[in-house]
């Protein structure tokens, strides 16, 4: 199991030379988490444009969806979900106490994965869109 | 030995909970994703289309669901770590009411838009 030790003050972000990959993969996992907290609140205010009326909520969405850089938001979207989710799911089982010898490897694994499924999206994401 | 970086205390309710929302958001946001950029292209989303599928009770219960859990997971979160930055006293009580109020808020109006959709 986890055993405690003086890990300094990891808060100091002036040290992140000295940042192992756990705490690149806490860094990541913050900062995506608070992304996808921020996202949601301007989700439901867009989609809130259905209060107006159908006409009002088909044009906010396809309106934003025909410009570019939405588009590249969403992928931007996409991989920070992707990551938060994989990284989510290693801490889950570090918690669990399963495959504590591979937390580095499995961190590696998620930014991996979150790079490819974020590479192979983007033909469908940027679909029928130009600059 | 083990390393363990988190924002949480370990084995405390804010710390199950976080777990076990996390379990649900998983399983949902895929979902959620899949359906709107790979199954239907969110350029083509409509009214009509939304309202198609928020028409089905268990589709609306799910969303419901997506929302609450993800509200409060994101919020939860968001509470922790700034206790985990050192907040306490006066300051951490006022964030936690205008963390608990915007919540609120925001699944109150996040269920009224998904009446509207359903067209209940
Ligand atoms: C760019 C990616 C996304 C697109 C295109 C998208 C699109 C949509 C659309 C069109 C709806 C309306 C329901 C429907 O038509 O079936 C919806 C609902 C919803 N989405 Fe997303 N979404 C995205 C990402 C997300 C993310 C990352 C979250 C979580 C943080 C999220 C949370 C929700 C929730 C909670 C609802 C239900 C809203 C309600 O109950 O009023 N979505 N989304
Ligand atoms: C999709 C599946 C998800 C999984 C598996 C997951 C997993 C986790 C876990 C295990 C933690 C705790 C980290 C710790 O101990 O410090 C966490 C933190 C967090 N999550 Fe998620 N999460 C998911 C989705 C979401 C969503 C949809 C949002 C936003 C609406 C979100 C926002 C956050 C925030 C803000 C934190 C706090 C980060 C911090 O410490 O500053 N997560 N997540």
């Amino acid at each position: 199991m986890s055993q405690s030790y003086n890990r300094g003050l990891i808060e100091d972000f002036g040290r992140w030379k000295e940042f192992s990959a756990g705490m690149w993969a806490w860094i990541f996992h913050k900062f995506t988490g608070w992304m996808l907290i921020g996202y949601l609140f301007t989700h439901i205010a867009v989609l809130s444009s259905a209060l107006t009326g159908p006409e009002a909520y088909t044009n906010t969405i396809q309106g934003l969806e025909s410009l570019f850089i939405i588009r590249v938001l969403e992928v931007g979207l996409l991989a920070v979900a992707v990551f938060h989710i994989l990284n989510g799911l290693r801490l889950l089982m570090v918690d669990l106490g399963v495959g504590l010898e591979a937390q580095d490897k499995s961190f590696y694994a998620s930014l991996i994965l979150t790079g490819i499924i974020a590479v192979a999206s983007v033909p469908t994401f940027m679909d029928g869109v130009t600059i | 030995m083990a390393e363990r970086y988190s924002s949480f205390a370990p084995g405390g309710t804010a710390w199950l909970l976080q777990r076990i929302t996390a379990a649900f958001l998983v399983v949902v946001l895929a979902f959620h994703f899949f359906l709107l950029h790979f199954v239907n292209h969110a350029a083509d989303v409509t009214f009509a289309g939304t309202q198609a599928r928020m028409e089905n009770v268990g589709y609306f219960l799910t969303m419901v669901l997506f929302l609450i859990a993800g509200t409060f997971h994101g919020v939860n979160g968001v509470y922790n770590a700034l206790i985990n930055q050192g907040l306490e006293g006066t300051q951490k009580k006022v964030v936690l009411a205008v963390l608990v109020i915007a919540s609120v808020g925001l699944i109150a109006q996040g269920i009224w838009v998904a009446i509207e959709m359903a067209g209940w």
